[in-house]
């Protein structure tokens, strides 16, 4: 036999909406994931929430708990105060299709802007040989389960939607910093990091790293390290002269045009 | 085929409040901002007072390299004898105070604690535009990586008035004193700081794309980023202790204490 909680869930379509309080059983070792299922199962049969994998590994089910950003399969409901209410939103930053699902489509078009892997054409296939030291910082950012919480809190788009067009957020500057960072790649994504995906709207606060379920790093060992490579490709007057002098052209690699944000 | 009716246009949960969170999220922001301002009274102060700085074999690092002509009498180089008007330590402070605004790490502490951009994840910031660090004057954070040369000179410096207070009030070496020790661990924090600054790690080998072709780099990298893991430990750490070595010359050239000999 379970306990009861109150549960205080977004219900809405499209924005408008609102708090709907629901009083729902929970038992030991649930997650808040359990208890919305018995909440749809039992009172609330058309209520939306997204998931698939239960084990926080698919990504689909990222709402605010409690106002914080977090996959709900993965919260346990043993962290929560058995007396308050707990409530459940859905990710601020993005449209909401209905209750807790929202619409992450923003998300697709940013990744889709990305130059992507450009190998040497003049290298085979198969040809290229590289260590396990030249490929261990990129493994840090594919642990990435695309759950876009770190898209969802940055305050850069979640205040200001109006920064939406001009940035690609955490989750695509980490993708940018991946590819530069990788041994085999010859395009060059720095002036467009800056110029198109808005890297220097970022003031490392580092709440993306604070919500990252994978917990990467993403502050520090992506954006840094390519607000550094933006620094010498852009501000660095000693960089710049020593390539007019070395007359080293500069190959910017444009952004895959297309897109609508 | 008929055309499929048009999406509602969809807009984010209107939700009012600033924010759901119900821990206490202000606390951080709080303690940070009052750990700064505190640090901030004291500098001002320490730097205008122009005075018991120096007791040999000690000085301030507030006040080293001591440049000025007014020097207290065997100090410093007296290489500026026109910059009267000003202390010693406010002609150098700009080194040092640069470094520490432009650090990453200081500058997520004051964005949230005084800025409050955000004042904590998922708390919405009270701004109505932000442009980040894309334009004047923040976009000058970009020079981060020139401060951090000037800092590792000020180490240098800082090292030699560790090296030189192993000596007594008479200037014979060989002799070491409570001073002494608080001056190697304000440079050996110095040190741990700077070397674990993001510029730092960038510039000894995370600029490559190749770490298998660059071994020894590779190596320094993997001990910077080891060390850059506690850069904000060594921030605080760092700037508490050079506070804390200027009173306690303070205290010493002042009379108000004495210092403790070793040998
Ligand atoms: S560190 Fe940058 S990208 Fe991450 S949440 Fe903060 S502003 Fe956004
Ligand atoms: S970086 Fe972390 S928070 Fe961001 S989408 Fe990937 S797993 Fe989620
Ligand atoms: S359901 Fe897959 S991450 Fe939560
Ligand atoms: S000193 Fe903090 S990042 Fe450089």
């Amino acid at each position: 036999m379970g306990t009861k909680v109150r549960m205080r869930v977004w219900r809405g379509d499209g924005g408008a909406g609102g708090l709907v309080d629901y009083e729902v059983e929970v038992n030991e070792g649930e997650v808040v994931l359990d208890v919305l299922h018995r909440l749809q199962a039992t009172q609330a049969g058309d209520l939306a929430v997204r998931w698939n994998c239960k084990a926080g590994k698919c990504g689909s089910c990222s709402m605010e708990i409690n106002g914080r950003p977090r996959l709900a399969c993965m919260t346990r409901m043993s962290l929560f105060d058995p007396a308050d209410a707990i409530t459940i939103t859905p990710m601020r930053t993005f449209p909401v299709i209905r209750d807790l699902v929202t619409d992450v489509s923003f998300n697709y078009e940013k990744a889709r802007q990305i130059p992507s892997f450009t190998p040497d054409p003049s290298v085979g296939l198969g040809e290229f040989r590289m260590q396990q030291v030249d490929v261990e910082r990129s493994q840090e950012f594919r642990k990435c389960i695309e759950c876009f919480l770190c898209q969802n809190v940055c305050h850069v788009i979640r205040d200001h939607p109006e920064n939406m067009p001009a940035y690609a957020g955490p989750r695509f500057l980490m993708r940018i910093a991946e590819l530069e960072m990788h041994p085999a790649d010859t395009a060059d994504r720095r002036a467009i990091a800056q110029d198109e995906f808005g890297l220097g709207l970022c003031n490392i606060t580092k709440c993306c790293t604070e919500v990252c379920p994978e917990g990467i790093h993403i502050t520090d060992n992506a954006l840094i390290p390519m607000k550094e490579r933006v620094m010498s490709r852009k501000y660095d007057p000693v960089v710049w002269l020593g390539g007019k002098i070395a007359r080293r052209p500069r190959r910017d690699t444009p952004k895959v045009p297309g897109g609508r944000a | 085929m008929t055309q499929a009716p048009q999406a509602p246009a969809r807009t984010r949960a209107q939700i009012a409040a600033r924010t759901l969170r119900r821990d206490a999220w202000w606390r951080q922001p709080a303690i940070n901002a009052a750990g700064l301002l505190a640090i901030v009274v004291y500098l001002t102060w320490a730097s205008l007072v122009n005075g018991d700085y120096f007791w040999k074999p000690y000085i301030s690092p507030l006040y080293s390299p001591c440049l000025t002509s007014n020097c207290a009498p065997g100090a410093g180089f007296h290489w500026v004898p026109w910059l009267t008007a000003l202390t010693p330590a406010i002609l150098i402070i700009g080194g040092p105070l640069g470094f520490r605004f432009t650090c990453y790490y200081y500058r997520k502490a004051y964005y949230r604690a005084f800025w409050r951009s955000p004042a904590a994840c998922a708390v919405r910031e009270p701004h109505a535009r932000y442009s980040g660090e894309t334009r004047l004057p923040l976009i000058l954070q970009n020079v981060h990586r020139y401060f951090f040369y000037i800092a590792l000179a000020f180490n240098v410096i800082l090292t030699i008035d560790a090296v030189v207070a192993f000596r007594n009030h008479a200037g014979q070496w060989g002799h070491m004193g409570l001073g002494t020790l608080v001056l190697v661990i304000n440079a050996a924090l110095l040190w741990l700081y700077s070397v674990s600054c993001h510029a730092c790690r960038h510039a000894v080998g995370g600029r490559l794309k190749h770490f298998s072709r660059h071994p020894l780099r590779y190596r320094a990298w993997s001990l910077v980023s080891r060390l850059n893991a506690y850069h904000m430990q060594f921030a605080w750490v760092s700037l508490f202790w050079v506070l804390f070595t200027d009173l306690y010359i303070r205290l010493v050239a002042s009379g108000a204490i004495t210092d403790p000999r070793f040998f």
